[in-house]
């Protein structure tokens, strides 16, 4: 099914799309919100610029964005995978707590904010190149994951990365000398068996966008990660 | 009895947008009205409207005033007062179009103006700080009256209603400027009317805002111990007046008004070099009235040009990207690609990060 979404809005375009369980195209994308919201399965092609909120709720199905993507890309989304040829917008990932999102180029502000694993979930979000400022604040499971590609100079992560962050993992392809964290964070250089665990996602990102997964994975890592089990412990009551 | 709004809260973001030729080219409104529509849902039909720059080319020795009147008798007694200390060029209503999208609109006309010169001479007042003093005694003096338009050579256009419907009713497509901004309103703690639209204008400085101010009683309260007045019923206009009193009256650039504005966080502040780090502290130190905090995203349109700015925290969305001798700004990328689908070197600008874009100079 292909729709053409030029000069329609969300709830026409959102209303098209489910009105088949069939895979699906919508060319001329002008910032239509919500697309894919909640979808269980099937793939879904987006040509043009999504509006705010693509594959919110997204429970199983795969969406592919050629071009930019907006802000809070997979908010709250369940399951499924989504791939941006493009940057994302900023809050990408908002409190995802399972499926995959690979981007190519860069994400804004804020990614993977509230992420959480839940119970065989595993949220995985894979940035092809840099970050702005709040790289997993208040992260509380799955792994985020910073290529730096194509840096221009830039810092990998911009400023305060995993501000309140208690769970979870990030893996930031940098040694990170110009990071400035928090100091509820440690972050250390990835060991070799911490690197196996994201090869399968670094293979996915470069069968989807290209590269040589072999070279990025010799770089060097520096994993983040709360440096404690329980920050909280005692914050208020013993706990 | 129906509750107006302002009266019953309607829970309900707001979309900016802007385009600006360096070269100085102008553009009829029609572009940035067609940025807006995608951002339909941005606003919620309660304010919409737009600043354009270099609409009067032929008038642009004279301050164009803007204003809405309640009703004949408060339009009357104003212009009683503007005779007394302005030469009024021309007086004229603002051409609309009457669509069944806006309605209740208050009498809107606009007056090419001129200080007397004796009149200035006496008070020993340079112009703008002359005007400026008209707009703050007729927004706070005359019951019904509101000047929201007062620079030169430039001129706001706003309305209870959706931005793209705004631009129809104000005929935008018959203005051209070097410079357009605009925006869609959605309230979240104060009235949506006529005089609560964005822009918020002041001599030739606007403001575009799409946020909430949480500082606005600490910056209202310094602000209005120099003069100003807000009048307006909601935050964005004390932004205004900070750039203008930070701008025309300090003499601060445009780079340190944002650093007063967004001032970086005292630990980003640690990791400068040492000069950079006295120019910031001495900043945050003197104009601490001045930082504004919460989520805002704001285009601030003046004299020959536009600057963008991000809260600090980045806690709104902004985009910029240019093509050619443009450069666009808006709250989506959508909004861009609406007015260029080609539009190249798209980048978020970091919270507190100043975009500044200023036409050739000689070519406005």
């Amino acid at each position: 099914m292909v729709i053409d979404a030029r000069e329609m809005d969300y709830t026409a375009l959102n209303r098209a799309v489910r009105s088949s369980r069939e895979d699906c195209v919508i060319d001329n994308c002008l910032g239509q919100r919500f697309i894919a919201a909640g979808e269980p399965e099937r793939e879904i092609v987006v040509n043009g610029i999504p509006g705010n909120a693509l594959g919110a709720y997204l429970n199983g199905a795969r969406v592919v964005v050629n071009g930019n993507a907006q802000d809070a890309v997979g908010d709250t989304m369940n399951d499924g995978v989504i791939v941006v040829h493009g940057d994302l917008g900023d809050t990408a990932g908002y409190a995802m707590r399972g499926g995959a999102i690979y981007a190519a180029g860069n994400a804004g502000y804020r990614a993977g904010i509230h992420m959480k694993a839940y119970k065989d979930r595993l949220p995985v979000m894979v940035i092809g190149g840099c970050t702005g400022s709040f790289l997993g604040e208040y992260q509380a499971g799955g792994l985020i994951i910073v290529l730096g590609l194509h840096r221009d100079g830039r810092p990998i992560v911009s400023n305060f990365p995993g501000t309140g962050m208690h769970g979870g993992r990030m893996f930031l392809r940098s040694r990170c000398q110009d990071v400035l964290f928090p100091e509820q964070v440690t972050a250390h250089p990835a060991a070799e068996e911490e690197k196996a665990e994201i090869r399968p996602y670094i293979l996915e990102f470069c069968r989807l966008f290209g590269g040589d997964p072999e070279a990025l994975l010799s770089g060097e890592f520096t994993v983040v990660a709360p440096d404690s089990d329980n920050p909280y412990h005692q914050l208020y009551v013993e706990n | 009895m129906k509750q107006l709004e302002g009266q019953v809260r309607i829970p309900s973001g707001c979309a900016i947008s802007a385009v600006i030729s360096k070269e100085g080219r102008r553009m009829t409104g029609e572009k940035i009205i067609g940025s807006m529509k995608p951002m339909h849902d941005r606003s919620n039909g309660l304010g919409g409207g737009f600043a354009g720059y270099g609409i009067y080319p032929e008038y642009k020795d004279l301050f164009a005033l803007h204003l809405f009147f309640r009703d004949k008798p408060t339009r009357l007694e104003c212009e009683a007062y503007l005779r007394e200390v302005l030469e009024i060029v021309k007086a004229e209503i603002i051409p609309t179009r009457k669509i069944p999208q806006i309605t209740d609109e208050p009498i809107i006309r606009r007056y090419f103006v001129t200080p007397l010169r004796s009149v200035l001479a006496s008070m020993q007042l340079d112009e703008k700080e002359f005007i400026a003093r008209i707009v703050m005694h007729i927004n706070t003096s005359i019951d019904g009256a509101y000047v929201f338009s007062s620079g030169k050579n430039m001129g706001a256009f706003k309305a209870v209603g959706f931005p793209e419907d705004v631009g129809v009713f104000y005929r935008l497509d018959e203005y051209e400027a070097y410079a357009w901004t605009a925006h869609g309103r959605y309230p979240t703690n104060t009235p949506g009317w006529w005089g609560g639209a964005h822009p918020f204008a002041l001599l030739d400085c606007s403001v575009v805002h799409n946020g909430e101010i949480s500082s606005y009683d600490a910056n209202r309260r310094f602000i209005e111990m120099y003069g100003y007045k807000c009048t307006l019923q909601t935050d964005t206009e004390v932004i205004t007046y900070i750039a203008d009193y930070l701008l025309r009256r300090q003499g601060l650039t445009l780079e340190e008004t944002a650093e007063v504005i967004a001032a970086p966080f005292w630990s980003t502040i640690d990791r400068y070099g040492p000069e950079k780090r006295e120019q910031l502290t001495y900043l945050r130190t003197v104009y601490a009235s001045l930082l504004v905090t919460g989520p805002f995203s704001i285009v601030l349109g003046f004299e020959g040009g536009l600057m963008a700015l991000n809260d600090r925290l980045k806690l709104r969305s902004m985009v910029v990207a240019e093509k050619e001798d443009l450069v666009f700004i808006a709250s989506e990328e959508a909004a861009i690609r609406a007015m260029e689908p080609a539009a190249e070197n798209l980048y978020a600008p970091a919270g507190g990060e100043p975009v500044i874009v200023r036409v050739r100079e000689g070519a406005y």
